[in-house]
């Protein structure tokens, strides 16, 4: 069942089409994933989907509600974890989480449950009576994550849900939000610009200025590439790459004294090469294609790894030089 | 009516105001000083009225005035909010606008009708006497005028979006506010353009039903200006409209 739908979305700020004409459907209790680099739209496409944005034309539909018309149905079937924290820090993580459920109206037989549950869940049931401003940035993300699950929601939304973390949180946080589809029946609808996260996606939109250029699961858009990538060392490169060319069909070059080739099938294709050339090998590799590939192929250029832009640096030392005066 | 929404909006501004207790001293520490060190060095210039002396007189001007600033204060919050990213979290919950506006008023109207009755108790010291009826009414009033700021700061907060514009606020329109709203001189003595400004001036009406309820006995230039009814129905009215227009204003999206 489709859970999400978007038809020729559009949305405009003055002269920028921050979302183009976009077209995609998320599957009932899938992992959806967002790909593209910073402002290629990715969150205004959120904001239309959880109802704070109203789009300049197209349609958004979330479990068979209009995203722009019926925003009370389409919000209870919502969790959200935004970029930017939106936890209370000076509220405890108890309290956070109880805000939340008597603003979702969990009912009152459920609320203890459910709030002991989420923080169990989130393993921060020591925890749960300090302020959240004493909290590292891994446990407010997990936080943020067990909160939008208290109401049950049918999709959760984690916009960069990993941006931010050093590594070790990271795949902590990214373990956990893989599992959530499975433990707690919901779709998840993230944005990223981690290929790694990327690939763990059911299907995966690649967006860059506005437009979907790819769609589809990693492996069909790695498909894209055109297979892998072998990589041969001999002691005598110019001879194998003409032995080479005469049992396999394909490119053959040489490059940083390495003969290397593209096949669909590269693991078949590796013995047929041994056997030709058996004793002059000094190394095989082979490289499957990823997504910062296909991405690459493209647009041409790279997503950047990067956990933050300057601006976004300079805002967080804003924000801290106030919460201090 | 969320009535579950609006109870968690209220509590959660209740708790971070217990837990914050350098705003509950500034917000008592200010009015005392108007109170004993503007009003104690005035009234040796400005001659007694018809039964009251002049600090009496801005007694319930200063109760205006707490409740002026800690409800614009509680109401500002939502900026806080804002800049911080927690009103995200209530802007996509399944709760009407019209339900977060008027919880965080209440917010506004308990916490500043607290701060309200610390000052209201300091009667004693000013030589004033009131029965029970008086100080009952004089509450009731400090609550209605609290939610009614309260939405009043709720509309300015919802066309603010950054921190910085809290000083325009306060410079602008608060600080104006009070100095034309009869605290410190009977509107009636004023010239007819800032008598004009006055009027169009909810805190207003709201001391000078304070002023009907504690300061009956005097009859002279120092009197109050409307009769309490139509301070009250006045009152009223204007936070009926605040809410909504507030609402609205929650609701527009870009």
């Amino acid at each position: 069942m489709k859970i999400i739908t978007v038809k020729n979305l559009v949305k405009t700020f003055g002269h920028i089409r921050a979302v183009d004409d976009i077209s995609f459907d998320v599957e009932e209790g899938s992992i959806f994933g967002f790909l593209g680099p910073n402002g290629a739209g990715k969150t205004t496409t959120i904001n239309i989907l959880c109802t704070l944005l109203a789009p300049t034309s197209g349609h958004a539909s979330l479990n068979g509600h209009d995203c722009n018309k019926e925003s009370a149905e389409v919000r209870k079937s919502i969790g959200i974890v935004f970029q930017d924290s939106s936890l209370d820090k000076d509220l405890t993580a108890r309290e956070n989480l109880l805000f939340h459920a008597y603003l979702y109206n969990v009912d009152k037989s459920e609320r203890k449950k459910r709030i002991g549950d989420a923080l169990s869940f989130v393993d921060l049931e020591d925890r749960a009576d300090d302020l959240v401003r004493k909290f590292s940035g891994g446990m407010k993300r997990r936080l943020e994550v067990a909160r939008g699950l208290i109401h049950r929601p049918k999709v959760l939304f984690l916009d960069e849900p990993t941006l931010g973390l050093d590594p070790q949180s990271r795949a902590n946080l990214w373990e956990f939000i893989t599992e959530l589809p499975r433990k707690h029946a919901v779709t998840i609808f993230m944005t990223t610009h981690y290929m790694e996260e990327a690939e763990a996606c059911d299907n995966i939109a690649v967006i860059d200025k506005g437009k979907i250029i790819a769609l589809g699961s990693p492996t069909d858009l790695k498909k894209i590439i055109g297979g892998d990538i072998i990589y041969i060392k001999t002691d005598d490169n110019k001879k194998a790459m003409s032995d080479i060319k005469k049992v396999i069909e394909a490119d053959v070059s040489e490059k940083d004294g390495e003969i290397y080739l593209s096949s669909l099938k590269g693991d078949l294709c590796i013995p047929v090469i041994i056997r030709e050339i058996g004793e002059r090998v000094i190394s095989v590799r082979m490289q499957r294609p990823t997504l910062n590939d296909v991405f690459l192929k493209l647009t041409g250029k790279e997503i950047r790894d990067e956990t933050a832009t300057p601006e976004d640096n300079i805002k967080e030392a804003v924000r801290s030089y106030r919460r201090r005066h | 009516m969320e009535f579950n929404a609006i109870y968690v909006i209220v509590v959660r501004e209740f708790k971070k105001f217990i837990r914050e207790r350098s705003r509950l001293f500034s917000a008592i520490a200010r009015p005392l000083l108007w109170l004993f060190i503007v009003g104690g060095g005035m009234s040796r210039i400005v001659p007694a009225g018809e039964g009251v002396s002049y600090i009496q007189f801005i007694f319930p001007g200063i109760l205006g005035l707490t409740i002026l600033f800690s409800s614009i204060f509680s109401s500002i919050s939502i900026i806080w909010d804002k800049e911080f990213g927690f009103m995200k979290e209530i802007l996509v919950a399944p709760v009407s606008r019209f339900s977060v506006v008027v919880g965080k008023a209440t917010s506004g109207m308990i916490i500043s009708t607290i701060q309200a009755v610390i000052v209201l108790g300091l009667f004693p010291f000013i030589g004033l006497q009131l029965s029970f009826v008086q100080f009952f009414s004089a509450v009731l009033i400090c609550a209605l005028l609290g939610f009614t700021i309260a939405s009043f700061g709720i509309l300015l907060a919802s066309y603010y979006e950054s921190y910085e514009s809290f000083s325009v606020i306060m410079n602008f329109i608060v600080m104006p506010m009070f100095f034309l709203s009869g605290a410190m001189y009977p509107v009636k003595l004023l010239p007819s353009v800032l008598k004009i400004a006055a009027k169009a001036n909810p805190l207003t009406y709201g001391i000078d039903a304070l002023r009907n309820v504690i300061l009956p006995m005097e009859t002279g230039r120092m009197s109050s200006d409307f009769s309490i009814y139509s301070d009250v129905l006045i009152i009223i009215a204007i936070a009926v409209v605040f809410v909504f227009v507030g609402g609205k204003a929650f609701e527009r999206k870009q």
